[in-house]
């Protein structure tokens, strides 16, 4: 028996050095180079620069050899508390309940429009092209087209003889749902404490007493700090008020109009991958048509809602292109942190902020993609 | 065709050797631009034919997208022969701190120019005791643009200053105007629309103090400068963020509006695009309270240190300045000539009015249009305007433009 071991060991020591494996060892390296220097090297080197003082300094900005001091997290806590950079928070304000609104809209307008293709009507091959095409647009162009059909005196109000000043899709200046910025620490800990509390009422449900009894401490905890010393914590020297600016009203549409067809393309697979005999034994159980979407299908397409809520929030998030073809520049209305740290970095000359705005950025991406590529991970071990 | 070919590549090869030189010019000129800067480069080719002239124009969004490109060159250590850049603190703040521009003073004397360009525009483009561009043209920026038909029928005159602006705006108003004055979206319109009323509230003096440090932002004159601006953003249409100016001199043309603040590239549009008579189908008065002040914008070139082909670059800048350089390109550009002594024949009646002040009035530089302050300013300047154009707080504006200016070295 060990004699017979060796060669069975020995084959896959031998195999690693076969032909297959050096071709593909050769073809995957240099792609392997350029991302660990163009993507990951420069993820830390942007990571280095927004801990220092690049640009601050005019003379030094654009030096052939500028003198960067570090400055640790200076840059970081002027976006978030700093008296000029209430720009940088409304910015991210507007940009969460941008992913917000995008998000919904897309998911249910993808699912209706999944929903009512998979009752076969006629020419079905037709409108799922239809809904689909827009996607195959790029954002740019996408902007264009919306651009013009937004416009205050013209497209569709024009076309719908509505009144300009009551339907300003991208140039409204109010703004709704306002809040202190000098709350966020409260807003924070409640937000928290209320996911710790569903994570308790999950952890009751599966009899895990211990689980539930530190979620709930953790969730008063946190309560509690928010009423007490958390209410005095003071971010900007001033009160400040962000919300909801209502000009993004049309670039949620142009948005939605984009990438709905993708949601519904998403849900019509999922919708096909339904075994017929799952709905017909529900029919047989009694289940209403409603009864079968509630309790069987909308189950199903659980795992199809999260990875499109997954690729449209990282779109989002990162969104540019959009804005800045339907509103172009220095328009705070409708602006996105990408947009703002464009123009930090390359019409202010504040490359150690513009990388600062980046960083936040690439963490609320992270935020959104780490989670579902470690579930990924584990998934594809299990199987 | 081999033999052309083969005798391209051998000058191409040989072509740092031989007298046949090379020149790259960088500029934002193209589409309605492009053909003044085509007369530009033909000119430069009949002086001198030996020389390959690469013209590199990065299009789009008023020099947006080139400003960024140029940045990653002379990051990179490959700066272009010569570059277009606004005149003023755009190229002071940004190049010549950064110790990246020659001093062009040497050229300013052996042509002469010393006496060819306003006295007043020479210390604009200076610092350090250097002189750092060849201004190519100039624009003005301080002009309120009307329809003389309209007024007459609304019965109104151009007012003279911000207060007569202001009660001119109230008479429309009664008159059902709901928009006495247009006015575009903030990513330029508006800032531009703000430092003619700061012009007009302030004065000369008052606006070249601000940008020496001698009146604080902050100051209770600079405040009503806000507060002029909250009360002029009153008599403006609901929908201007989302129109570009172009669509905001439209309203002025179509009598939606009365009045328009617009740089003089409006009088082009209006005279080629919208085919109005300068003069009868369109008039212009300075910005109110500004009367007397050209508030200039330029664009110019300058000369990057480390240049590869400096000697080409230096005959490109010598015909920039020269008589015939500034009349070949500024009546295609629909812009003047910075040079005093231009042949004003060749120019259209809007152009020989603003030629004429140009000559006569005292001259300022324009803030949003890269003269008076840095790009850190300006771009954050623009997002100040803004924000008070949604919570009209001239305190709050006043006191972000104040901490701005400290963090851009505005005065030092």
């Amino acid at each position: 028996m060990a004699r017979a071991s060796i060669p069975t060991k020995a084959a896959p020591r031998r195999r690693s050095f076969n032909s297959d494996r050096l071709w593909s060892l050769v073809v995957l390296l240099p792609s392997a180079v350029l991302l660990a220097i163009f993507v990951y090297g420069f993820i830390l080197r942007s990571g280095y620069l927004s801990l220092t003082d690049w640009g601050n300094d005019p003379a030094q900005a654009l030096s052939l050899t500028p003198v960067i001091k570090f400055t640790g997290l200076s840059n970081y806590s002027n976006l978030f508390g700093g008296l000029l950079d209430s720009r940088f928070r409304q910015d991210l304000v507007s940009t969460l309940f941008f992913t917000a609104f995008f998000i919904v809209a897309c998911l249910g307008l993808g699912l209706g429009l999944a929903m009512l293709l998979d009752r076969n009507p006629k020419g079905e091959g037709l409108w799922r092209t239809i809904f689909l095409f827009p996607m195959s647009l790029s954002f740019i162009v996408t902007g264009t087209i919306w651009r013009w059909m937004l416009q205050p005196a013209g497209g569709v109000n024009a076309l719908f003889g509505l009144d300009p000043d009551r339907h300003a899709w991208l140039t409204s200046n109010a703004s709704i749902w306002r809040f202190d910025w000098n709350k966020l620490p409260l807003i924070t800990a409640v937000v928290v404490a209320l996911v710790l509390l569903g994570v308790a009422s999950r952890a009751r449900q599966s009899g895990n007493r211990t689980q539930m009894w530190v979620a709930i401490a953790c969730a008063a905890l946190l309560v509690l700090w928010a009423f007490t010393l958390g209410n005095s914590v003071k971010m900007t020297p001033v009160p400040e008020y962000h919300g909801f600016n209502l000009a993004f009203i049309g670039i949620i549409i142009a948005a939605v109009w984009q990438m709905s067809g993708y949601t519904m393309a998403l849900y019509l697979a999922g919708l096909r991958g339904i075994p017929d005999e799952l709905r017909e034994a529900a029919r047989v159980d009694g289940a209403n048509e409603w009864g079968i979407y509630r309790h069987v299908i909308f189950p199903l397409l659980a795992p199809i809602t999260l990875s499109a809520m997954i690729i449209l929030g990282h779109i989002s998030l990162k969104i540019f292109d959009l804005v800045y073809a339907m509103t172009s520049l220095n328009n705070l209305n409708t602006e996105v942190p990408a947009l703002l740290m464009y123009i930090t970095a390359f019409q202010g000359n504040q490359f150690a902020k513009g990388a600062a705005i980046g960083m936040v950025l690439l963490i609320l991406v992270a935020a959104v993609i780490v989670p579902y590529l470690a579930s990924q991970f584990r998934r594809s071990d299990r199987s | 065709m081999k033999k052309a070919l083969l005798i391209a590549a051998a000058l191409a090869v040989t072509g740092t050797a031989a007298a046949a030189g090379k020149l790259e010019i960088f500029s934002w000129w193209s589409g309605d631009e492009g053909p003044a800067l085509d007369a530009l480069v033909k000119l430069y080719k009949q002086k001198y034919p030996s020389v390959n002239l690469v013209n590199a124009t990065v299009a789009g969004g008023a020099g947006t997208n080139a400003k960024a490109v140029l940045k990653t060159r002379m990051l990179g250590g490959d700066p272009p022969d010569s570059f277009q850049v606004h005149a003023g603190q755009e190229l002071i703040g940004t190049w010549v701190v950064a110790n990246r521009m020659e001093d062009l003073t040497s050229l300013y004397k052996s042509e002469g120019w010393m006496s060819k360009f306003p006295k007043d525009l020479i210390p604009l483009l200076s610092s350090k005791g250097g002189i750092w561009s060849v201004p190519v043209n100039v624009h003005r920026s301080n002009v309120m643009w009307y329809v003389p038909a309209n007024l007459k029928k609304w019965g109104v005159t151009p007012p003279k200053t911000i207060d007569e602006l202001l009660k001119t705006c109230a008479t429309l108003k009664a008159k059902g105007v709901a928009a006495p004055i247009s006015v575009g979206d903030s990513s330029f319109p508006q800032p531009h629309m703000w430092e003619s009323i700061a012009l007009g509230t302030l004065g000369t003096q008052g606006w070249a103090d601000l940008f020496s440090g001698k009146l604080k932002f902050t100051d209770p004159r600079a405040v009503k400068v806000w507060t002029n601006f909250g009360k002029v953003m009153d008599c403006t249409n609901k929908d201007s963020s989302g129109l570009t100016w172009q669509q905001a001199t439209d309203r002025v043309a179509k009598g939606q509006s009365a009045f328009n603040i617009m740089g003089d590239w409006a009088a082009g549009y209006m005279a080629t695009t919208l085919k109005l008579k300068p003069g009868t189908g369109f008039g212009w008065a300075p910005a109110p309270g500004t009367a007397g002040t050209f508030l200039f914008l330029s664009d110019s070139f300058g000369l990057p240190k480390g240049a590869k082909d400096r000697t080409e670059a230096l005959n490109w800048l010598r015909l920039l300045g020269s008589k015939q350089g500034q009349d070949t390109f500024n009546p295609l550009k629909g812009s003047i000539a910075a040079r005093t002594d231009s042949d004003l024949s060749k120019y259209n009646a809007y152009s020989q009015s603003a030629a004429k002040d140009w000559r006569s009035n005292k001259i300022a530089g324009s803030l949003i249009h890269g003269v008076v302050a840095n790009e850190t300013f300006t771009s954050g300047f623009g997002g100040i305007v803004a924000q008070f154009v949604q919570n009209r707080d001239a305190n709050a504006a006043a006191q972000a433009t104040q901490a701005l200016a400290t963090q851009a070295g505005i005065g030092k």
